[in-house]
């Protein structure tokens, strides 16, 4: 790239990493977005897209790298971000629900200062949102809270590309239409592409790579915080971007071709949200929940444990066990030794007249410590003594000491390291050939295709239902991906 | 319902159920319905309901003070031992309590401290500044103050004037200015409030000083009323502020706030205070009598509220 265009960039990222622990977030992105471009940022989950996102709009400090606006190398920061024209609009809806569309529109405008501000902003938002959205019935003086979920999102875009004292130069679309009919995602790409025959600029990222091929000039691809592909949109077809997202087929070890057609469902629901394929799953098998995040896989887990715990007296908790994704959240007693951890979920096997057996839980702790090879000295330890990865051990432990026949697991491997995930699959595997059910939320590809059975959703719906050599990286791209624009 | 919006509906309750009491206590006691009367039934909402705008500010940032009774006792106590003989000392003093609750708010904003904690804390500490200033009840108002909350305008008791003075400032304050609209964002969101490039440590912090300000004039106008002080005058106002707010229709989280219910709430438990005397219910039984009112008022409030939020749903 020449020294001039660096300069009239509205935005120019070099050599930007970020970790986040053991994960290389971004390693060595080089993103530059010139004015009159639409840029499409596509790639699956983990490949870096949020991250550059909240790194451009400084929300997020690079740990290496520079960022420049128009040229200029800033301080950082979301201040230096917005004087240099950047505005995001993000996925989770970010306008005040207790304040006005109006009063939202001063909080996001710093340049409606003043006397009267309130009439200067409602005649702005007011022209915006009918530019945007014609014919929209959007009462500007309502709180937000009262509206519908697609018309925030309306309201958030027209207060987004609204102008005050500065005009926007680069607005970051993060999957807008998510919530829009197709005709509102319609007018919506539309604007985008008057705005960038203006002179703007746009990175709009989507699931759906017909809106991504349709508006876009330039498309890049990410994939493990780099960027792979940055390329016109012209030369790029569905097919194609599905292709570039992927990696080298690798061929991985599944646990065989094993027969186990005759095997009982222990679950079985009718297809719902709309979508034509049921969700089943036997005995012993290892079901792998796939897609881009948040489209629909937790809540399929959720609705399972619900469907099999839904009784509060006591003796009905064995049918399922859960194992959380978020250990911090939703996993550890942070407070709790290493065995008192691991033991919560079997304590009604471990009790005699109500009182806790110590020397059952110890045997217990001792048990799966050597199984699962916890690496503590002393399972009385805290579990905050322990790595992140046996911490996730010891939480699969919990969930296998049960007698649950089935399994849930909502992601449970983020940001551990590669040789506890190997330890933990082979233990899944035996678990499984010995009659258990799992049913596996991943985002992670590798994971994913070491599952029997693999469902894919989107939307909120399975749309796919892949098995054995279906199972691979291509296949779930493309059905995570829809073709055609909403 | 239709035609209201949510926002109408939150003070339509309040200012009713203000009503149906103030009909039953001329109902029961046909002179209360005077000039005068009307002032010694309002008379002590006053700084009731500055302090109940003390507290709807902390709450409209998501937060909660529970220093607000030996607050406002600490303030009355300052003005009744310094205002009339040492006016300078007296808001010298005021001053550095009004910094003291800015810091306060940006160190539970910097440090993510829970306001409840910090609050709770510090009630020990105005506590005892208290009892050092004014060791024994004592002290004594001074006089521009006690003309003022003793006078009698034309017409309207100064009682009434007083409170709707508060109710249209604080309206001004919260719901009209740009910083009401960032301290209410807040509370709503703070994050996208952050996003668009304020910085959310100065909007608590402010918060938090206009809240201490509130909370110095209701002690002010306490002393005013009482000619005196004394370290505990005040503290129960911690909690009939909260319940004041909540009666109001404002909300524990979310910034959802509102200054004249807020007005309306604190008129209506010094009310509901009053009716029960004329009901000639034991003092012993006052305080779970005037627990009943506001669980009936809040009942009703949900009720209202989730048959609004099933007509919303498609």
């Amino acid at each position: 790239m020449s020294i001039e265009a660096e300069q009239q960039a509205v935005v120019s990222a070099r050599g930007i990493r970020v970790e986040f622990g053991a994960v290389k977030a971004l390693d060595g992105v080089d993103l530059t977005i010139l004015p009159g471009e639409a840029v499409g940022l596509v790639g699956h989950n983990g490949a870096g897209k949020s991250t550059i996102v909240n790194v451009i709009n400084g929300g997020l400090p690079p740990h290496q790298g520079t960022i420049a606006y128009g040229g200029v190398d800033g301080a950082g920061g979301i201040a230096t971000a917005r004087a240099g024209g950047v505005r995001c609009v993000f996925q989770e809806l970010s306008l005040c629900p207790n304040l006005t569309i109006v009063e939202n529109t001063r909080v996001m405008h710093a340049g409606l200062s003043g006397f009267g501000w309130r009439k200067r902003a409602l005649s702005l938002i007011r022209a915006k949102l009918d530019e945007i959205f014609p014919g929209n019935h959007i009462d500007c003086t309502a709180t937000v809270g009262e509206l519908s979920i697609a018309e925030r999102q309306m309201v958030e875009i027209a207060i987004t590309f609204a102008a005050v004292t500065d005009a926007p130069r680069l607005v970051i679309l993060d999957e807008p239409t998510s919530s829009l009919d197709a005709g509102l995602a319609e007018q919506l790409l539309a604007h985008v592409r008057r705005f960038v025959a203006s002179g703007g600029a746009v990175l709009l990222i989507s699931h759906i790579l017909g809106e991504i091929l349709s508006t876009s000039s330039r498309i890049v691809v990410m994939k493990d915080g780099r960027v792979v592909a940055s390329r016109p949109a012209a030369e790029f077809t569905v097919h194609s971007l599905v292709e570039a997202m992927g990696s080298v087929v690798k061929e991985r070890t599944r646990g065989g071709a094993r027969i186990r057609t005759e095997a009982d469902f222990s679950i079985e629901r009718a297809p719902s949200a709309g979508s034509p394929i049921a969700f089943k799953a036997r005995k012993g098998e290892i079901i792998g929940l796939a897609g881009l995040g948040g489209h629909g896989q937790t809540d399929m887990l959720l609705d399972l444990f619900r469907d099999h715990s839904g009784n509060w007296l006591p003796g009905h908790g064995d049918a399922i066990a859960f194992v959380a994704g978020d250990r911090a959240l939703n996993g550890t007693f942070p407070l709790w030794s290493i065995l008192k951890n691991l033991s919560i979920g079997s304590l009604p096997h471990l009790a005699r007249l109500w009182a806790i057996d110590g020397g059952r839980e110890t045997a217990l702790g001792a048990d799966w410590k050597t199984r699962m090879e916890i690496r503590t000295p002393d399972m009385g330890n805290p579990i905050l003594s322990l790595s992140g990865g046996n911490q996730q051990k010891v939480l699969f432990a919990r969930a296998l000491a049960t007698k649950a026949e089935i399994v849930l697991m909502d992601d449970p491997m983020r940001g551990v390291d590669i040789g506890t995930k190997q330890e933990v699959y082979a233990i899944l595997r035996t678990e499984a050939e010995a009659g258990r059910t799992f049913i596996w939320y991943s985002t992670e590809m590798d994971e994913i295709c070491l599952c029997d059975r693999v469902y894919v959703f989107r939307d909120g719906a399975i749309v796919a239902e892949l098995t054995d050599d279906e199972i691979d990286e291509s296949h779930v791209l493309a059905a995570s991906f829809s073709g055609e624009a909403a | 319902m239709k035609g209201f919006s949510i926002n109408t509906l939150r003070l339509i309750i309040p200012a009713a159920s203000l009503a149906i009491l103030l009909a039953a206590v001329f109902y029961i006691q046909p002179r209360a319905m005077s000039y005068t009367g009307l002032n010694l039934l309002f008379n002590l909402a006053v700084p009731i309901a500055l302090a109940t705008i003390a507290q709807m500010l902390i709450m409209a940032v998501n937060d909660l003070d529970l220093s607000i009774g030996t607050f406002v006792s600490f303030a009355a106590c300052v003005t009744a031992v310094y205002m009339p003989t040492e006016p300078v000392t007296a808001i010298a003093i005021l001053a550095a309590a009004v910094l003291t609750y800015a810091a306060l708010g940006m160190i539970i904003h910097l440090r993510d401290l829970p306001s409840i904690v910090v609050t709770l804390g510090m009630s020990f500490v105005w506590g005892g500044l208290a009892v050092i200033i004014l060791p024994a009840p004592g002290g004594e108002a001074p006089v521009w103050l006690r003309a003022v909350m003793v006078s009698k305008p034309p017409f309207v008791p100064m009682a009434i004037i007083a409170s709707l003075l508060i109710a249209l400032v604080a309206h001004l304050l919260v719901m009209r200015t740009t910083f009401g609209v960032l301290m209410r964002g807040v509370g709503g969101n703070a994050r996208s409030v952050a996003r668009a490039g304020w910085t959310v440590l100065w909007i608590k912090g402010a918060t938090y000083a206009a809240a201490g300000f509130f909370a110095i004039l209701s002690g002010i106008a306490l002393v005013g009323l009482a000619t005196s002080a004394d370290a505990n005058i005040a503290l129960r106002y911690t909690l009939l502020s909260i319940a004041g707010v909540i009666l109001g229709g404002g909300e524990f989280v979310g910034g959802r706030v509102s200054p004249v219910g807020a007005v309306i709430g604190a008129l209506t438990l010094t009310l509901a205070g009053s009716f029960l005397s004329f009901m000639r219910i034991s003092p012993d039984w006052q305080i779970g009598a005037q627990g009943a009112i506001l669980i009936i008022v809040l009942g009703l409030r949900l009720v209202l509220n989730r048959r609004g939020q099933e007509e919303k749903q498609p």
